[in-house]
């Protein structure tokens, strides 16, 4: 290398030493090609009479790679190039996604505010004809906090002492079969589940339709879950909390109680309402196990109940404006439930924080 | 070196003195109750799975003695005429592409918005952002259901004549008109729904590459595109397909979302653009509130081939997932 160096005489030294800076784009670059391409995307689409926008934010977003790839190749280089393509792809691939879930969440809350009102959450669906206006969904309400309130109960406690199991106690060939099994229990289909409960509950046990049966599978799908979360917890809680407390005598159980357990209970109460969270919006089983009525049934064992992801479907159904309204209304409280669950296990979440130590 | 093992060996319980093994623990009346109390829930676990399987193959083997045709290829769904005739053909070729179709669209973009939140996105928005995201992800499908049968249904009219005339040629994009409730759109939406979740896991895989080789690769001069490629996605790749799978398993086993959107009938089209079509899930949906004791077994045996289907695809990410696992410890 020296050599090749060496060898040639600094003949060329009067020019002016080569900059080390490559030539650039400028910082506005990107957002200035954004500008062409999107009004020549518009141009084209008005002198081509195209009606539909997304073919204009497509041309647009073509033709926004296709400049900025071309302009950096010119100016900065093959790498610089394939960088800035890149990162357009990235951006525009965002930028696609966002689309539709912001049109999901603005067409809920739009077409389902025109609906909810004291009365919709008020009165049930009893002697309201599909066609006509009025009713709303609170025997769906009733439904959906019955089921979600049982299955709960089943699945929070067995779940919990799973994962005790797995983490404080589990080593052998049954705790990796645990594990195995939760993470595949994690992936059924929620039809699945409702099926299993039909077959055996329904069929064979020849029980009728209620909003338990419907809780059974439901806790079927929130088990996995909640393992999964509080194992994650408990393994949060450093070990030097346990040992000190053998170290003081106190036996395992009561150190798993009033240590490991408090420790980590943000983190599990966390995990436990994000599960009913995700439940609370799963039709399927309560389709097939708790059958759906448009009155209200308090008792959970015994009947027909509904629930809110079932009454959307339900009026969704009908198929007339009416009950479309209905149906975004209903869709609209299932979200906010959702999310409020959503927002409060995350707080729980930062507000309890395990204390590690650092 | 050190955290990167106590993360990966198995539980802090393992270590201590007074294990399952020990010989005093189990002295304790209160210590024995509890581990049985917890380890019977895990049994309980387990038998709750080997119940689910035990229990659709009961009702599946019933309904298969007694169909009259041929499970795997008849194009029919009568399971309550006498004889019952039913197949899983058309079932299982709408499952399958409405899903391919979906992982088609969903995971590059998926990618795309991970990387965007992990890498690209400037830092006081990438946070929020994976929050939302993460809020999205529990958006129930039959929201997004009742989005797509009211509002994606009727705005996909003009891509279906878009793209008949431009690829209709290629036989699978041919579209007579009509409204576009077929397996594409079933797709279309699958995909939109499997984004959020598909995002998260791969974000999380990204945010765990090891910060050392980027800042190497940063400080060799590599563009930001290059350490993505070079140090990045080599580390992520395994969590993408894992991510991937999860995707595909909700995809597979999703029922409503498909059961509004698509207008089912026993046929396979070669269009893809042709409504009609069927899901293992959307026609359990469909068909059970019309459906005997014969019906009910029938469609228990066409959930059992789905739950064995799923089972498969997540039994894979897992064990891509644990397979990582093993080596992300040593790199971080």
């Amino acid at each position: 290398m020296s050599n090749t160096v060496m060898d040639k005489p600094p003949v060329n030294s009067p020019l002016p030493p080569t900059t080390l800076k490559q030539p650039r784009l400028p910082r506005w670059a990107p957002v200035g090609i954004a500008l062409v391409s999107v009004g020549l995307g518009v141009g084209l689409g008005l002198v081509a009479g195209w009606e539909s926008r997304v073919q204009w934010g497509l041309i647009a977003a073509l033709l926004y790679l296709l400049i900025t790839y071309v302009l950096t190749t010119t100016i900065e280089g093959k790498r610089q190039a394939k960088d800035r393509f890149a990162t357009s792809l990235v951006w525009t691939s965002f930028l696609v996604a966002i689309v539709p879930l912001a049109s999901l969440i603005w067409e809920t809350i739009a077409r389902g505010s025109k609906v909810v009102d004291g009365y919709f959450l008020t009165h049930s669906m009893f002697g309201v004809p599909n066609m006509s206006e009025g009713g709303g969904i609170y025997h769906a309400l009733i439904g959906t906090l019955q089921q979600v309130g049982i299955a709960t109960l089943i699945s929070a406690p067995i779940g919990l002492l799973t994962a005790i199991y797995l983490v404080e106690y589990g080593t052998g060939k049954l705790a990796k079969a645990v594990t195995f099994f939760v993470d595949v229990m994690t992936g059924i289909p929620s039809i699945v589940a409702g099926l299993f409960v039909l077959s055996f509950w329904i069929i064979i046990l020849d029980f009728g339709y209620s909003g338990f049966a419907g809780a059974m599978a439901l806790s079927i799908l929130m088990m996995p879950i909640v393992v999964r979360s509080t194992e994650e917890m408990l393994k949060l809680v450093p070990n030097e909390l346990r040992e000190a407390s053998y170290a003081l005598g106190v036996p395992k159980w009561r150190t798993i109680l009033k240590v490991v357990l408090p420790t980590a209970i943000g983190g599990i109460t966390t995990g436990v309402m994000l599960a009913v969270a995700r439940i609370a919006g799963e039709t399927a089983p309560v389709m097939l196990l708790v059958f759906g009525s448009p009155s209200i049934n308090t008792n959970p064992f015994e009947g027909e109940q509904s629930s809110l992801p079932y009454y959307i479907f339900e009026q969704w159904g009908a198929g007339n404006d009416p009950s479309y309204d209905r149906a975004w209304g209903a869709a609209l409280v299932l979200i906010a439930l959702v999310m409020i669950l959503n927002l409060a296990a995350r707080g729980i979440a930062r507000w309890k924080a395990p204390k590690t130590g650092r | 070196m050190e955290t990167g093992s106590t993360k990966t060996t198995p539980p802090p319980g393992s270590q201590d003195p007074a294990a399952e093994g020990g010989p005093k623990s189990a002295k304790r009346p209160g210590d024995r109750i509890f581990l049985g109390l917890s380890k019977g829930s895990g049994i309980v676990l387990l038998a709750i799975m080997a119940a689910i399987a035990v229990f659709l193959t009961w009702r599946a083997v019933i309904a298969l003695g007694e169909n009259e045709g041929n499970f795997l290829t008849t194009f029919e769904w009568s399971a309550n005429s006498d004889p019952p005739v039913f197949g899983i053909a058309v079932l299982a070729f709408g499952t399958i592409v409405s899903s391919i179709i979906a992982m088609l669209l969903a995971v590059p973009v998926a990618v795309g918005i991970a990387l965007f939140i992990s890498h690209y996105a400037p830092r006081r928005l990438a946070g929020p952002l994976a929050y939302v995201i993460d809020l999205l992800a529990a958006v129930p499908s039959i929201v997004y259901g009742l989005w797509g049968a009211l509002f994606l249904v009727p705005h996909l009219a003009g891509l279906y004549e878009w793209l008949d005339d431009y690829l209709g040629w290629t036989g699978i994009f041919e579209y007579g008109g009509g409204a576009p409730r077929s397996l594409f759109t079933v797709g279309i939406l699958l995909a939109i729904m499997i984004l959020p979740i598909v995002t998260n896991v791969s974000r999380e895989v990204f945010k765990q590459a090891p910060k050392m080789h980027e800042e190497a690769a940063l400080a060799l001069g590599a563009t930001r595109w290059e350490v993505i490629r070079m140090s990045v996605l080599p580390f992520g790749r395994s969590g993408v397909i894992s991510a991937a799978m999860l995707g595909l398993g909700r995809a597979l086993g999703e029922t409503m979302a498909v059961a509004t959107v698509l207008s089912p009938s026993f046929v396979i089209h070669a269009s893809l653009l042709d409504p009609g079509g069927g899901t293992f899930a959307q026609n359990i949906a469909a068909a059970f509130k019309e459906a005997g004791d014969m019906g009910r077994n029938a469609l228990i045996a066409s959930g059992l081939v789905l739950f064995v289907i799923t089972l498969v695809v997540n039994g894979a990410a897992r064990l891509i997932i644990a397979r990582r696992k093993e080596y992300s410890g040593a790199n971080a």
